[in-house]
């Protein structure tokens, strides 16, 4: 897929609380096919601070008002100064980057497990699965009530499960602990915290269901040039950035 | 329109900007952003005799207005680029040069031997500097008698282009480059990265698995300067000037300095467009300023009386 690097400009900026907001960006030229799981990099400011861009998943793509999404939390200086882009703004991304995830049969059952902000991805996984006529099941695992996401527009595309760690809302416990994982699922999705998608993949392995997870290690230049992404598979070091972000796990060498 | 054609010694290039080791892939990965011949030359990742996994993850740290590095010259081999990856590299119109490295001077000799018939790399760059790697690398580039020992050995079975790059870890840069112009270097680029570390305080652990890596970006660039003004006033060699070059007016700096040509890292990596607008930029400084060429402006720096 052809990559593009364009100053977009900012369509809104909502603060979701005080930790997350939600970018939308819109471009005069319609914006370039993007697929589930890739990501983009945005250059915040070049400033000494935050030298390099920043890698943020595709969140969504509103085709109608041709605009893109991004779901971020404030983490660190450039995560914060991203916060306070106002609208109007132009931002400069270079997009879409990185594989994508696979599309399962339309006879399987899916299960997307989202852990914090790892659940940016899913939103457009579960509407491509939708366009697709797949219904998804979203699984989403935070701290507490507050670090849930857009729980209703996530509604729009299948039934949502919650977790939280302490029982504000949902079970109370890891996603991995839900009962919903009880049912049999033929194939599960999932995107969030490192230890979060480490338990995912063990009870796949355990249970003999397909899994594929969406990694996130630090990158520098996001387009497969600096070699700093890598993860260590079954074929040897891969880069994150184009052979990923999405990988299965039976081709990583995670001890799980 | 200046007149941008540039002889690095024997290797004519349309342009004096190429790409820096490690930072450009094998240019095809910028093929989508700029029209990839349009730069000066591009130095290929560094290549070794044997594939080479590098270093364990992680494997970068940012830092104020640069970044380390701890790659470890991961490479699939000199026989893996020959067969799979010259093929189409040579199909790009301009320059393409290998960066070699190696943990003995053996392994140096091989590789470059594997190199010299290739029709379409007219020179090679010899890393005797790279920081990330346990053997050899970095050890030849700091002790004037072991770089004079590898690149005499190269010499002799390199009749084309020899560049060699140093490294900025150094005393005195100065009696390395005399060193490699002793042992028959065509010409000397530098700086490689500097020798550097992070921290993460809350962890209490160093951010890079192999603890040190390599500086690169513009927080180097006044060592960079520095080291190219003084290995030019030293060798009678052509000399290439890299280090945290962002844009066209620090390129000017370094022709200034004393650079016949400059190469463009980790400004990659945040613009992968930045090499073509930095050969416009240098155009319309000459321009701008009644120059016709850009050999009017290397070495005219002005020292205050
Ligand atoms: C492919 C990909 C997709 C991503 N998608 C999203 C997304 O949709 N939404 C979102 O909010 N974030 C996402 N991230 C993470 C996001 O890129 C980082 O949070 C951001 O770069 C941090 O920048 P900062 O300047 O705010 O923090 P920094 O100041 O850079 O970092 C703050 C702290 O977090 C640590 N840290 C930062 N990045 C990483 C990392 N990648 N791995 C481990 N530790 C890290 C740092 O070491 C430091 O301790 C994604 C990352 C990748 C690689
Ligand atoms: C990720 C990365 C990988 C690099 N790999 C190599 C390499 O393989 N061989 C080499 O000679 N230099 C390598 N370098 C060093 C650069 O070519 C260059 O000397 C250095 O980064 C300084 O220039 P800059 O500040 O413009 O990046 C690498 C640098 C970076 C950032
Ligand atoms: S971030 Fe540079 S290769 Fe992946």
């Amino acid at each position: 897929m052809k990559k593009y690097m364009s100053d977009l400009i900012v369509t809104a900026n909502e603060q979701l609380n005080n930790q997350y907001f939600l970018l939308k960006l819109t471009s005069k030229e319609t914006l370039p096919e993007m697929l589930p799981g890739q990501f983009a990099e945005v250059l915040v400011d070049n400033s000494a601070t935050t030298f390099l861009r920043r890698p943020i998943s595709i969140h969504f793509v509103d085709t109608a008002n041709n605009e893109l999404w991004l779901l971020v939390q404030k983490i660190g200086d450039g995560t914060r100064k991203m916060g306070e882009f106002v609208v109007g703004q132009s931002v400069n991304l270079l997009f879409p980057l990185g594989n994508s995830f696979s599309m399962p049969s339309s006879h399987q059952k899916v299960l997307l497990i989202g852990g914090g902000v790892g659940v940016a991805p899913l939103l457009m996984m579960g509407a491509e699965l939708q366009k697709k006529s797949i219904q998804a099941v979203f699984l989403l695992g935070a701290r507490s009530k507050n670090d849930l996401l857009e729980l209703d527009v996530f509604a729009k595309y299948g039934k949502v499960y919650t977790t939280t760690e302490d029982g504000s809302h949902g079970e109370k416990g890891y996603v991995t602990h839900h009962s919903l994982l009880k049912e049999k699922f033929d194939k599960l999705y999932t995107c969030g915290p490192t230890p979060m998608m480490k338990a995912v993949a063990a009870y796949a392995l355990k249970n003999n269901i397909d899994c594929e997870v969406s990694l996130e290690n630090s990158m520098a230049c996001g387009i497969g040039a600096c070699l700093c992404c890598v993860e260590d598979t079954k074929e040897g070091h891969k880069c994150v950035c184009t052979d990923g972000p999405v990988f299965n796990i039976k081709d990583l060498k995670w001890q799980i | 329109m200046a007149d941008l054609t540039t002889s690095i010694g024997r290797l004519q290039l349309k342009n004096p900007v190429m790409t820096a080791s490690g930072t450009f892939g094998y240019g095809d990965e910028f093929a989508d952003f700029i029209d990839i011949s349009k730069i000066g030359a591009i130095i290929v990742k560094g290549t070794t005799l044997h594939h080479r996994e590098g270093n364990s993850y992680p494997r970068m740290a940012e830092t104020p207005s640069g970044m380390l590095n701890a790659v470890g010259l991961q490479n699939k081999g000199v026989d893996y680029f020959i067969k799979n990856i010259y093929p189409q590299t040579s199909k790009i119109d301009t320059a393409i040069l290998v960066n070699v490295s190696g943990s003995t001077i053996e392994d140096y000799v091989a590789t470059v031997e594997k190199l010299v018939d290739l029709e379409h790399i007219p020179a090679i760059e010899l890393n005797i500097s790279c920081p990330n790697v346990k053997q050899g690398g970095m050890a030849f580039g700091t002790c004037a008698a072991s770089a004079e020992e590898v690149i005499s050995a190269v010499r002799k079975v390199y009749p084309k282009h020899l560049m060699v790059k140093l490294s900025p870890n150094v005393t005195d840069i100065a009696e390395i480059a005399r060193a490699a112009e002793t042992a028959g270097a065509d010409s000397v680029s530098l700086i490689n990265t500097l020798l550097g570390m992070a921290i993460n305080a809350n962890t209490r652990k160093p951010i890079l698995s192999t603890v040190t890596g390599g500086l690169s970006g513009p927080c180097v660039k006044p060592i960079a300067l520095r080291m190219v003004w003084q290995v030019a006033k030293a060798v009678k060699i052509p000399v290439v000037g890299l280090g945290g070059i962002m844009n066209a007016t620090d390129a000017i700096e370094f022709f200034l300095a004393g650079a016949t040509a400059v190469q463009i890292g980790t400004a990659n990596f945040i613009d992968p467009t930045i090499t073509v607008k930095i050969v416009n930029g240098i155009n319309d400084y000459l321009d701008n300023n009644g120059y016709k060429s850009i050999t009017d402006i290397i070495g005219k720096l002005e020292i205050h009386e």
